[in-house]
């Protein structure tokens, strides 16, 4: 790890894992006293190469090195097309997830903080902060507070499915629908009315506003060197207490469901990355939550979202009832997933209701491949994985649904 | 926030300027290049299978699937060339784009 000049900063790095979470309150001074100023001066290819050497990936899902789609931005500039445009996404469309609204409501300064400072290195003309209009109170007080941020405009995100699927931010932004677009183009060549634009996970932000601060070496100090730092977890699904937790990348499955008092006895399975992730069984929860260690399982750390299924829930019912749900959330523009989906969950639905016809499995199989890929989206190769992995997961169960059983209540 | 006078610090970004672009670079299929289904355009006319059978078949609701798997994005031999720019140009959805 190279430095190109020493960090200033008054206040050290926050020690353990809290880190987001460091503040007692979201309160400017609280935010001043827990990471102090941000740096008064600082080279943007000097940010770049500590977030290069921190290993920071995007916190919305798709885990795309975070430096990298900076630096695309900022080369992109200037563009014939105006000035670029940086948009904090805090849209977490997806149900289970809760830790852009938690962060927004208990650290609006951090994610300020990154905002102002990925808007400087791209040299950004208009800088947005998009959410759900139920968070923009704790961060129009936050904007208040500092004579920074007066020029943040916040923009309404739609409570859909879709609403924070990047090209639908940026339409959605653009006064357009929150649904996503074909773009061969990256949005940071073209983005927002043809401007160069970064969106950037609201977490991803308040990550880059830590490591402005306190640099790369301490950033992996928490995590593992496939899944530096800290990240949130949104728990759900059949836990004593749901709830948003920081945790060090790449822990146990079961350590993280743990925080959240889950017994590893009482479950079944984990949906891990949301309704467009994998199950993986309640036997492999010993399992990181890391690129490396899900991808036998089809999984990613994605959002951070890990729904527990007890053992008293049918698998099969479970899929079913998330993949109707995807599946009524296709924005309807992509013949594949506006066709297939609905087929796709209502073949499920079959299986999951002990409909007992043998070509059921095969069905499924066969839709859920066919639609993959072939949208302008993810949503159909999300829906997929999701289906397949049921598959796969809960083989018992549909074997048992086609003799007119269920492991579940037999 | 005052903003250091080296311009977007050139010596520190080159090397990962350049990194950034190899890695993102889309590997160039020998051939005439690439196929591009705009799904949101598409209304599965099929036109484009008409005129590319031995790259497109239809789904079961006519929708355009290469035969090459599922995706949006088709390689397109050089035989096939002349084929797939007639396609893109009769599209009468204009959902095709050569790249």
């Amino acid at each position: 790890m190279t430095m190109t000049q020493p960090i200033r900063t008054s206040v050290a790095g926050p020690t353990g894992v809290r880190r987001l979470f460091a503040a007692p309150a979201p309160d400017l001074a609280s935010h001043l006293a827990a990471f102090g100023p941000m740096p008064a001066a600082f080279d943007e290819g000097h940010l770049i190469a500590e977030l290069d050497d921190s290993g920071l990936t995007g916190r919305g899902g798709a885990a795309f090195p975070t430096w990298r789609k900076l630096i695309a931005a900022a080369e992109s500039v200037p563009s014939k097309r105006g000035p670029a445009v940086v948009i904090a996404n805090g849209a977490e469309g997806e149900p289970l997830s809760r830790k852009d609204a938690t962060l927004l409501r208990s650290a609006p300064h951090l994610v300020l903080d990154g905002l102002l400072l990925a808007a400087a290195t791209i040299r950004a003309g208009d800088v947005v902060l998009y959410a759900p209009a139920s968070s923009f109170e704790p961060v129009a007080r936050a904007i208040a507070e500092r004579p920074d941020a007066g020029r943040v405009r916040l923009v309404a995100a739609r409570d859909t499915f879709l609403s924070g699927e990047a090209s639908a931010v940026v339409s959605a932004v653009g006064g357009g629908p929150a649904i996503p677009r074909d773009h061969p183009a990256r949005l940071t060549d073209a983005g927002l009315r043809g401007a160069p634009t970064l969106v950037q996970n609201v977490e991803t932000l308040a990550h880059v506003a830590l490591l402005a601060r306190f640099g790369a070496t301490w950033f992996r100090q928490a995590g593992t060197p496939d899944d530096p730092g800290t990240r949130l977890v949104s728990l759900s699904g059949d836990l004593p207490v749901p709830a948003v937790f920081e945790v060090p990348g790449g822990v146990p499955l079961a350590d993280a469901l743990g925080a959240a008092g889950a017994s590893v006895d009482g479950l079944r399975a984990v949906l891990v990355g949301g309704y467009h992730g994998a199950w993986v069984p309640a036997s492999a929860l010993s399992t990181r939550l890391s690129m490396q260690e899900l991808a036998p399982f089809g999984a990613t750390p994605g959002a951070g979202i890990l729904m527990a299924l007890g053992t008293h829930r049918c698998g099969l019912d479970a899929a079913a009832e998330i993949a109707a749900y995807l599946a009524g959330q296709s924005a309807r523009q992509c013949g594949p997933c506006a066709n297939g989906l609905p087929r796709l969950a209502d073949v499920l639905r079959r299986l999951a209701a002990r409909d007992r016809a043998e070509w059921l499995p095969g069905e499924v199989d066969r839709l859920a491949r066919l639609v993959a890929g072939r949208g302008s989206c993810h949503h159909p190769d999300g829906t997929s994985r999701m289906v397949l992995s049921a598959l796969t997961v809960f083989a018992d169960d549909v074997r048992e649904h086609l003799a007119g059983r269920c492991v579940v209540t037999s | 926030m005052t903003r250091v006078d080296v311009p977007f610090g050139r010596r520190a970004v080159g090397a990962r300027g350049a990194r950034a672009a190899g890695v993102d670079a889309a590997p160039r299929a020998a051939g005439a290049g690439t196929l591009h289904i705009d799904w949101t355009r598409c209304d599965g006319r099929g036109l484009c299978t008409e005129l590319l059978p031995e790259l497109l078949d239809r789904d079961e609701w006519g929708y355009p699937l290469a035969r090459t798997g599922p995706g949006s994005d088709v390689a397109v031999p050089a035989e096939l060339a002349r084929a797939a720019r007639q396609a893109v140009a009769l599209c009468p959805r204009a959902a095709l784009r050569l790249g």
